[in-house]
């Protein structure tokens, strides 16, 4: 019921401010804080805070597809990328002891070459962006509205004519299960496991030794 | 308002600062691991703009696939990784010579 509903918003900002000019608001507020992450990620001295800086830029940009509609995927991405992945980053980074001092040696060696790249490929892959020449197929924007379901749609679509590269993916994961186990997993040597296998084989003259020997005196 | 514009050129800001990314951490292996992903994320970014600006589910299957397969490939690296700091002692990337000819 829309009359339920009750937002608290001034009067006056709701005359100055309409949807549209929302959903821009709302878009500059999420893009600034995933550039912002973003550059933290890059720039941090400490693994464990750049990956905690990357598991915000993946909510900034959870929230930014929230708002292009793609409701399914932005929750997936919280889900597996920020609930699976980082966690497994963050274990590794917590897990392996680094030499802070040593990986950072030529940090600020290499600083302006890489902010020249930077510069370079923001002016040029910007300048075409930027121009107005990648254009919608549509004329207008068209919104799927509150009464529709993302997860129902793309469901439907991936189970139907994306059936067979589901199953590849399912493939691909299980392999992915398979090498980081085989990788990882190795025979330890000071373990007191027992092997059935040669529990069972052992012979009598494995174990026993007859030794014939004098009886002693008294 | 928004436009395909404005989600583009936010891409194409993520993409070149994870580009950076990997060119400022050349020893950190876990932090080149993390600019991949950024740059994923903003590929990511392009295929749910288009999507959404041309009302097509298809980008979204598509960011569902590239999802899938960044998660497999972020295991399986930081499982080399484990292997590698295991053998070597540290993950820099200059220590990695042993294949050299």
């Amino acid at each position: 019921m829309e009359s339920d509903r009750v937002i608290v918003v001034p009067r006056c900002l709701l005359r100055i401010i309409n949807k549209k000019m929302f959903e821009l608001i709302v878009f500059y507020i999420f893009a600034a804080l995933l550039l912002t992450s973003a550059v933290m990620v890059i720039t941090m001295r400490n693994p464990v805070h750049a990956a905690l800086s990357l598991i915000l830029a993946f909510f900034s940009s959870a929230a930014i597809w929230l708002l292009l509609e793609a409701e399914f995927l932005a929750i997936v991405l919280v889900l597996v990328y920020v609930g699976a992945v980082m966690v497994l980053f963050l274990f590794v980074i917590m897990m392996l002891d680094i030499n802070l001092a040593k990986i950072r040696e030529g940090f600020i060696r290499f600083l302006p070459v890489g902010f020249l790249v930077a510069l370079v490929m923001v002016i040029v892959m910007g300048s075409i962006v930027g121009s107005g020449i990648i254009e919608p197929l549509l004329e207008e924007r068209v919104y799927y509205g509150p009464g529709f379901s993302n997860t129902q749609h793309l469901g439907q679509t991936l189970y139907t004519d994306y059936l067979y590269p589901f199953e590849i993916a399912g493939a691909i994961l299980l392999v992915a299960i398979i090498a980081a186990i085989s990788l990882t997993m190795r025979a330890r040597r000071d373990t007191k496991a027992q092997d059935p296998n040669r529990q069972v084989a052992v012979k009598r003259s494995d174990r026993v030794r007859l030794v014939s020997m004098k009886t002693e005196d008294r | 308002m928004l436009t395909l514009t404005h989600i583009l050129l936010l891409a194409t800001a993520l993409f070149c600062i994870s580009v950076a990314g990997i060119f400022i951490n050349r020893k950190n292996v876990i932090v080149l691991l993390m600019c991949i992903e950024l740059m994923l994320l903003a590929v990511n970014m392009n295929f749910i703009a288009f999507s959404h600006f041309n009302q097509d589910i298809t980008g979204q299957v598509f960011v569902f696939f590239i999802l899938t397969v960044a998660a497999a490939e972020s295991a399986i690296g930081l499982a080399i990784l484990v292997v590698l700091f295991r053998n070597h002692d540290s993950i820099n990337v200059e220590d990695m010579g042993s294949m050299k000819g």
